[in-house]
Parts: C-alpha cells; sequence; structure tokens
C-alpha cells in the first residue's frame, strides 16, 4: 500500500465515526444564513404549518369531510363566505358535495405529504442501497446498476411514474382503489426518483472507498455490509439531504399530478391533487374556490419546499459561502 | 471516429432492447391478454385454442422474438378497449402531438431565449427581475395548474381563446391532419402550447442568462470592447453566438420530454393527441397501447440522445481526439 497523502491521513482521522451532517446543521453558520434570509424563514414556517396542518387534521379541522352523517348535499357550492352567498360555516365555501374547502384541504394536505414523503423516503433508501453497493463493490455490479440508472434518467419521472401506475394496477386488479392507490403511489414515486441518490452516494463512495480507515477495517476483516453501513455511509449521506428536500416538491407533485389525471388517489380520499382534479370540472360553473383554494395550497408548498432547498443547498455548500 | 459511432449505436440497439423486454414483460405478465378478448361465456375450449393460435403455450423466448419481430414491423397488437389495430390508433393521434409538441419548443425556445438574453444585458432592471420571478414560478408550479390557470383566465373570465379541443383541422395527404391552417385551429393551439412549453422556456432562460453573463466576462469580449466594436455586434454577433451551442443541445434534449409531457397538457385542453391515448389506456389497463408507446417514447429518447452525442462529436475537436485515443 502506498503511503498515506495528507488528505487521507485528515480522512484517516475524521472519518468512521459521527455524521458531519448533523454538526454541520448545528454549526452557528448555517444557523446565522438562514437568519439572515428572510424568504427561507418564510418558506421555512409555511412547509412548517404545513405538515402540523397535515399531522393535527382530524383535531383542528372544522369537519370531518369524510363521516357522511355530516355532509349534507344541501351544503354543495356554497361560495367562500365574504361572496354574496357565502355562509359562516364555511371560510372558504363547499366542493360539490357539500364538503366544507378547508377541512378537506387539511385532510388532502395529510394525504399529499404522506405519500410525497413516504415516496422521497423510499427513493432515497432504494437509492442509497444501490449507490453504496455499486460505488464499494465495483466491477460489474457497478457497471449494471449505472446502466440501470443511465438508462432511466433519459426518461421523466413522471412518465415511469405513470407506467409503474399502469402496471400495478394491472396487477393488483382485485383490489378496490381506496386500499391500493397509497402503496401504488408511493412504489411508483420511489421507483421514478432513485436514480439521482444512487450516482451522488455513487460517487462519494468511490473517494471514501480508498481511504485508511476503510482499508483499516477491512484489514480487521469487518465484513463488506458492516463497512458499508457504519462507515462509510455516514461519510457519504451529507448532500442526501439537500436531494431530499428539493424532491419532497417534485415527489408532492408528481403525486398530485398522477391523481389529477385520475390514476392517483380515488375522490373518496383525496390529495391535493384529486381535489383539483374535481374543482377542474366547476371551473366553467363559475364555481372558481373549489379548484382555487387546492391549487394555491399545492402551489405555496412546493414553491415554499424549493426555496428551502435551494437554501439548504447553498448554506451546506461551503465555496458559495 | 467510426469506431465511436459504432459503439454509441451498439449502447443505443442495448438500450432499446431492454426498454422493449419490458414493453414485451407487461405486455405478457400484466394481465391475461386471453381474459381480455374473451367473455365470461367462453367456453374452455374456445380460450385454450385463442391461447393456442395467439402462441401464448410457446416458451417465453419464442414469445419474445415473436414481439420484436412484430415491433420491428410496427405491429403492437389490437387495443383492449378499442379493438383496432394499436398502430393505427397510435398514427390518427401521432399529428396532434406532433404539432403540439413542436408548436412548444418553438415558443420554448424563442421566448426564452429573449427573455434570457435581456436578464443578462439588463441584469438589474425591473422588467429582468420579473423575468426571474415568473421563471421560479415556471419551475415550481405543476404543468396541470398552470393549465387550468390559463384556462380559467383566457377562457373563462376573458373568453379570448378555446379551452379544449383541437379546432377545425384539415387532412392533409394520407392520414395528417392539421391544425395550422385554420384560424380555430391556431387559436386552439395557443393555451396548449404555453402550458407545455412553459417549463421548457424557463429553462432556457435561465440557461441562456447564466452562458451569457459568463460568456460577457471572457477576454475576448473585453477585446471586442477595445476595439470599439459597436454594443450591438458585441452582443450578438459575438457573445450570443458562443452561448448558442449548449443551448440548442439543451432544447434537443428537451424535445423528448416536451412529448412526453404532453400527457398532462393533453388532458388537461382534451386534447386528441398520443399521451390522451395513452393515459386511457393507462387507467384501463389497455396494455398493448401501453406497451407500444413505451417503445416510441423510448425510440425518441433514444435517438435524440445518440443525435446530440454524435453531433458532439462531429462538433467538438477536442471531443474527437480523445476518442482516437
Amino acid at each position: 500500500m502506498p503511503a498515506p497523502t495528507p488528505e487521507e491521513v485528515k480522512g484517516l482521522v475524521g472519518g468512521g465515526a459521527g455524521s458531519p451532517v448533523i454538526r454541520k446543521i448545528l454549526d452557528s453558520d448555517i444557523l446565522h444564513s438562514f437568519r439572515s434570509s428572510k424568504l427561507t424563514m418564510v418558506a421555512a414556517v409555511i412547509v412548517l404549518l404545513c405538515f402540523l396542518g397535515a399531522l393535527l387534521a382530524p383535531w383542528i379541522a372544522p369537519f370531518d369531510p369524510f363521516d357522511p352523517a355530516k355532509v349534507f348535499l344541501s351544503d354543495a357550492s356554497i361560495p367562500p363566505v365574504w361572496q354574496q352567498g357565502g355562509d359562516s360555516r364555511f371560510v372558504i365555501g363547499t366542493d360539490d358535495q357539500g364538503r366544507d374547502m378547508f377541512s378537506a384541504i387539511l385532510y388532502g394536505l395529510r394525504v399529499s405529504l404522506a405519500v410525497g414523503g413516504l415516496g422521497v423516503l423510499l427513493a432515497a433508501t432504494i437509492g442509497i442501497t444501490l449507490g453504496l453497493v455499486a460505488g464499494y463493490m465495483g466491477g460489474r455490479i457497478d457497471a449494471i446498476i449505472m446502466r440501470i440508472a443511465d438508462v432511466q434518467l433519459t426518461f421523466p419521472a413522471i412518465l415511469i411514474a405513470l407506467l409503474i401506475d399502469g402496471v400495478a394496477q394491472g396487477l393488483f386488479q382485485g383490489l378496490p382503489r381506496e386500499q391500493s392507490a397509497i402503496p401504488v403511489l408511493v412504489i411508483s414515486i420511489g421507483l421514478s426518483f432513485w436514480v439521482q441518490y444512487a450516482r451522488t452516494i455513487r460517487g462519494s463512495t468511490l473517494v471514501e472507498k480508498n481511504k485508511d480507515y476503510v482499508h483499516a477495517a477491512r484489514l480487521v476483516g469487518l465484513p463488506a455490509p458492516v463497512i458499508m453501513l457504519r462507515h462509510v455511509l455516514p461519510n457519504v449521506i451529507g448532500p442526501v439531504l439537500v436531494i431530499l428536500t428539493i424532491n419532497l416538491g417534485l415527489a408532492v407533485i408528481t403525486e398530485a399530478t398522477l391523481s389529477f389525471l385520475g390514476v392517483g388517489l380515488p375522490p373518496t380520499q383525496p390529495s391535493l391533487g384529486t381535489l383539483i382534479s374535481i374543482g377542474n370540472k366547476y371551473l366553467f360553473s363559475g364555481d372558481w374556490w373549489i379548484v382555487a383554494f387546492p391549487g394555491a395550497t399545492l402551489a405555496i408548498l412546493v414553491l415554499a419546499v424549493n426555496l428551502l432547498g435551494d437554501w439548504l443547498r447553498d448554506a451546506l455548500n461551503p465555496r458559495l459561502r | 471516429m467510426l469506431a465511436f459511432v459504432i459503439r454509441r449505436i451498439m449502447q443505443s440497439a442495448a438500450v432499446m432492447l431492454a426498454v422493449a423486454l419490458i414493453a414485451f414483460l407487461m405486455f405478457r405478465f400484466v394481465g391475461d391478454p386471453v381474459n381480455q378478448m374473451v367473455g365470461v361465456d367462453t367456453p374452455q375450449e374456445e380460450v385454450a385454442r385463442l391461447r393456442q393460435s395467439l402462441g401464448l403455450n410457446d416458451p417465453t423466448i419464442v414469445q419474445f422474438g415473436r414481439f420484436m419481430w412484430n415491433a420491428l414491423h410496427f405491429d403492437f397488437g389490437v387495443s383492449y378497449q378499442f379493438r383496432q389495430p394499436v398502430t393505427r390508433l397510435l398514427a390518427e393521434r401521432a399529428p396532434a402531438t406532433l404539432e403540439l409538441a413542436f408548436t412548444a419548443a418553438a415558443f420554448a425556445l424563442v421566448v426564452g431565449l429573449v427573455m434570457g438574453v435581456y436578464c443578462a444585458l439588463r441584469r438589474d432592471s425591473w422588467l429582468a427581475q420579473l423575468f426571474q420571478a415568473i421563471s421560479l414560478i415556471g419551475v415550481s408550479l405543476p404543468t396541470f395548474l398552470i393549465g387550468i390557470l390559463l384556462i380559467y383566465l383566457f377562457a373563462v373570465v376573458l373568453g379570448w381563446l378555446p379551452s379544449n379541443g383541437r379546432g377545425q383541422v384539415v387532412k392533409f395527404g394520407d392520414w395528417w391532419t392539421t391544425g395550422f391552417l385554420t384560424a380555430s385551429g391556431l387559436r386552439a393551439l395557443v393555451l396548449p402550447a404555453i402550458t407545455l412549453g412553459l417549463f421548457q422556456m424557463t429553462l432556457i432562460m435561465r440557461l441562456v442568462r447564466a452562458e451569457m453573463l459568463e460568456v460577457m466576462r471572457t477576454d475576448y469580449i473585453k477585446f471586442a470592447k477595445a476595439r470599439g466594436l459597436r454594443t450591438r455586434s458585441i452582443h450578438f454577433g459575438h457573445a450570443l453566438k458562443n452561448t448558442l451551442i449548449p443551448v440548442i443541445t439543451i432544447a434537443g434534449l428537451q424535445l423528448g420530454s416536451i412529448i412526453a409531457f404532453a400527457i398532462i397538457t393533453e388532458t388537461v385542453f382534451n386534447w386528441p393527441g398520443m399521451g390522451l391515448l395513452f393515459l386511457k389506456a393507462v387507467q384501463n389497463v389497455d396494455i398493448p397501447i401501453m406497451a407500444a408507446y413505451l417503445m416510441l417514447i423510448g425510440l425518441l429518447f433514444v435517438l435524440i440522445n445518440l443525435l446530440v452525442d454524435l453531433t458532439y462529436g462531429l462538433v467538438d475537436p477536442r471531443l474527437r481526439i480523445a476518442m482516437r485515443s
């Protein structure tokens, strides 16, 4: 083995235990850059509110939009309270079935964020695993995994998600849509977005695996999976945080698009996309609020998540500071 | 160079083969093709006979070979929903999608270029800031929401433009129909083309702006200024020309995405194209159409990538040298 270069020595000292990301986040530099950007703070507050609203929907929503005993068709298509014919019980109006829009949006956020979040986590898990294996093992395994990644990258994610969704529907034809929709969507999103994680992780793993702490671990006789998970992973996981944030916005959009196209969540279990697609039917009759409020919620949520992701990318990149 | 071209073509063929394999697996194992063709009361012998005649009892590899052979002859079987050959269904709808996609691409390229150049040259003007804000929205808003917004504004509130369909089309040759030749066809094209092209427009705008700012800092621009050339000729003759190569590459690569994303736009505007057909196929698990569309889009992406790579080799002498060694 050649003598270690200064960089490798540094890797030896710094590598192994502890995640540099956590330390970096607690670093006051990051907090400072967060506090100095008003736009980022607003975005963070919006994202936090959305998550809280989604989490607490059953307790803070004024109505339960899924309880048939409490939803009356006589309340259908009531405009927001500031328009003529508004009803003070329904601040931003009701939809075509008499459901309170505000409550429906809260529950919709819950479904959208759950599907988006789980989908992104699945994508990250698949991508990180394959990236680690490809980078660490090298050779033919690496070639096969990265070839698949290359091919998939040439196709837009939404197309792949649509295809997977179609295939899954064919496979689960017996199951009612209510039960199969969420797992199918999570899998579609997970399988459409893994490539970016795999490429990033593989790149850093290729660098890390030649550092001395990995050589040392191998000499001690640790099995490859242990080295990959316990020693290499903590040192390559950093950039994943940024991709996770940016991908959450994309995943929420993908879910909404699939639901809007009618292959996502059914109207009985509406996500934001389903609510928008329901409202779209009433656009021409002038009932603009049925589509406007879920649409605005989706747009603001995605914009805020993207701003947060952009900021995180810049803040974690020391060259830009 | 020749070795590179051959290797690159082989790679493309391998990718196409993989796509075909996926399409075949879908075709063969998702849902039973026979179940889709027979009724509940069809006798067992009839089902068995149909199975035999379709060759579903042959070894899988033989079936894959037959699938490939048929695909090479543009034969993708019969749609479960429409009971018509898939190829004919796709060919009927191809003109609508292609016209929409090319209009959207042209819109994205021209408007994106103009806005990008303006943003780079007048960085601090309020209009440039506005363009930047629009580009942020264009990247963040989902396509279908932009479509709904445009429909509400220009079709419902203002009533200027139609919100669905292709308007009046003219038959052109054997099977091509065009909306370019009638007023209603052109009017119907405006909103969908903007919706479809908006994302690519913002992409091109950001790219042109970044490239242009980069080029304006280089020495040969400083030298051109020192020579006392007119500003116009520096901006457009020297700077813009050098930003165009990456822009055209990206625009070419995005053409495939535009055709794929047409699925969403076609749904919002009820545009009778291939995307809408594919979506109906996904909803109704119409595997032959899904398989054929997958192969078509795969071929498109592979061809575009191949062309871009080969043109790079032709245009950039550095790459040619790298290939030789």
